[in-house]
């Protein structure tokens, strides 16, 4: 491998979570400057958030610079010099933090669901394949490519690597945390990052956390419990989601069945019929679908139409709690009086469950199912972190989970026509 | 969006019990390569093909009270055991049999062992790569595990058997 390549003065871009991010590495500024991560400008970190947090606008570019950041001053402030630590990994390590998100897709979670598109395997191609991104990594070596996309792919040989990047406190999670709290403008998503980072220490396979860190980490999970149910898990978000969810299914039935669009779908064309390349891929960004969604306004199908309506214009589906699974009867009472109703259920009838979230909070991770945190503790042995911290212990504890039924309140309040079944489906809504 | 909760829970009566989470995980993540309906999506994580989605689900079930989650000793570290309610009987007569054609399967992958599994579910997640280099690959990452040349041999001839349909059928 190169030696290390350093420019002539260190740039800085200011951000208002780090204050500053730093970039000394001409690799990283290369890479900063591909076209592949300028792309990330241009796609949400909390996708339909900013209809519940209008705060929340911030991009993944910001995210991706952030968790650079983070794994940077963990290796050159705190790991260097340290016996554990092989300094022959920074590099891929840092190419990692910055490329970990660079596959990510324009509100990613809603596109991936039904177009049954896989955001990591995105991130691969682009590492891997004839992009700029890759002609700069190439710069470091034939393999360095191979190495960094190992890396976010968790099937790097050296998992202390991998666990800056990707376990239960990485900079990811810690980035997105201290940055999603900051945007969305909530006070509880707060923890002492400086703290955690001053006590991670470089073990065999892992990164632990000295023991006098323990209650800087149990904010962090603290932390991680709040932001999950206040602002991830955030009911209108989801209502936001669903409907975001159920434009695409419907853009894609009706280019299947062979429906005219008035203005061709030309850039979601290859998504619609399963056969995407990279190029499609990249072109494709929250600009593009904004623009498509502002067309299908001016459709002749009323259900697109309409679900495009409430999306831009955030006229979002009302919810009640709801479990479809423990209520076969009343679930399928309800789907038979919405098409009785003229509401097509299939749109317009929507289940949404925990599950449905790729957020999570903190799991002790009994049987070696995943890493969980380890404490090391004054004698140099290692504890997990529940087994040390109450307040861990009660939270991840008993799991809950959530259950919603979304529906458009104001076609069911319409009684204009139908009115016997919408009084019937406000009955068992309990509306 | 229903059916993947049926699958899991036809999955588990049908195996009658699960034993450990690491084993349910890697015997759904096989059942799916070899096309059981599932649609979670599974990673790489420190001990194989894990999906969080699937944990999520498992755990809302358990919640619902459809799944019973017993938590044991074996050999001095905690084990989860997984068995269908009555009340999750009971869903399950709701719905039309899915999985009743793939019952030797679940009850071949049932009578492995975890790390068997694991060594498994980890080869197919490499199967893009040549025998030699899945070989290397799994080495590498999993070099506490150790496994023996002729524990990769046996995974590999029970691969074969299952896309040969021998093992399913």
């Amino acid at each position: 491998m190169n030696p290390e390549k350093k420019l002539s003065e260190e740039k800085v871009f200011k951000d208002p979570v780090h204050r500053y991010i730093h970039v000394r590495d001409k690799l990283i500024w290369d890479l900063i400057g591909t076209k592949e991560f300028q792309r990330l400008r241009r796609i949400k970190q909390l996708g339909t958030t900013y209809l519940t947090f209008h705060g929340a606008e911030h991009s993944r570019f910001s995210h991706s610079l952030g968790v650079y950041e983070i794994i940077r001053r963990i290796i050159d402030d705190v790991f260097k010099g340290r016996d554990e630590w092989d300094e022959g990994e920074r590099l891929v390590t840092l190419c990692a933090a910055l490329l970990h998100d660079v596959g990510h897709g324009p509100f990613s979670h809603s596109f991936e669901k039904v177009f049954h598109l896989d955001h990591e395997s995105f991130t691969q191609k682009i590492i891997l394949g004839e992009t700029e991104v890759n002609n700069v990594l190439k710069e470091e070596g034939a393999d360095f490519p191979t190495k960094v996309s190992e890396v976010i792919a968790k099937t790097y040989k050296n998992k202390q690597v991998i666990s800056l990047i990707s376990s239960q406190i990485d900079a990811d999670r810690m980035d997105y945390l201290l940055r999603d709290a900051y945007y969305t403008g909530v006070s509880y998503g707060n923890f002492d990052m400086e703290r955690i980072l001053r006590t991670m220490r470089p073990r065999e396979d892992m990164v632990v956390f000295k023991s006098s860190g323990m209650h800087a980490v149990e904010d962090y999970i603290m932390s991680r419990y709040q932001m999950y149910w206040q602002v991830y898990f955030h009911p209108v978000t989801r209502s936001a989601e669903v409907i975001l969810s159920k434009i695409l299914h419907r853009a894609k039935k009706l280019y299947l069945n062979g429906y005219e669009f008035k203005y061709h779908p030309t850039h979601f064309e290859s998504i619609f019929n399963g056969s995407v390349t990279l190029e499609d891929y990249i072109r494709l960004d929250e600009g593009v679908a904004f623009y498509y969604f502002q067309q299908w306004l001016d459709e002749e199908d009323k259900i697109l139409k309409d679900l495009c309506d409430r999306f831009l214009n955030r006229r979002l589906f009302q919810y009640i709690e709801f479990n479809a699974l423990l209520q076969l009867d009343k679930w399928s009472e309800l789907t038979n009086l919405f098409k009785k109703a003229g509401i097509d259920p299939e749109y317009y009838l929507v289940p949404d469950s925990s599950s449905d979230l790729p957020y999570d909070y903190y799991r002790p991770g009994e049987e070696e199912e995943r890493l969980p945190i380890y404490l090391l503790m004054g004698n140099n042995d290692i504890r997990e972190l529940s087994r040390e911290s109450f307040i861990v212990e009660a939270i991840s504890g008993k799991k809950r989970t959530d259950h919603k039924l979304y529906f458009p309140l104001d076609l069911i309040n319409d009684t204009s026509s139908k009115k016997k079944y919408k009084e019937e489906i406000k009955r068992i809504l309990g509306i | 969006m229903l059916e993947s909760y049926i699958y899991i829970l036809e999955f588990i009566n049908k195996a009658k019990e699960i034993s450990g989470r690491k084993k349910l995980q890697k015997m759904i993540y096989i059942s799916k390569k070899f096309n059981l309906p599932f649609i979670e999506r599974f990673n790489f994580h420190f001990y194989g093909p894990y999906s969080d989605e699937l944990t999520v689900k498992v755990e809302e079930l358990c919640n619902m009270g459809l799944i019973e989650e017993e938590k044991t000793k074996k050999s001095g570290a905690t084990q989860y055991v997984y068995r269908l309610t009555n009340k999750g009987e009971d869903v399950l007569t709701n719905h039309l049999e899915q999985l009743r054609e793939h019952i030797p399967l679940i009850n071949n992958l049932q009578n492995q062992t975890s790390r068997f599994l694991e060594l498994v579910a980890t080869l197919l997640y490499f199967e893009s790569l040549s025998m030699i280099e899945a070989i290397e690959k799994v080495k590498s990452l999993k070099s506490k595990q150790n496994y023996t040349d002729e524990e990769f041999t046996i995974a590999y001839d029970f691969i074969e058997k299952l896309k040969k349909n021998e093992v399913a059928c």
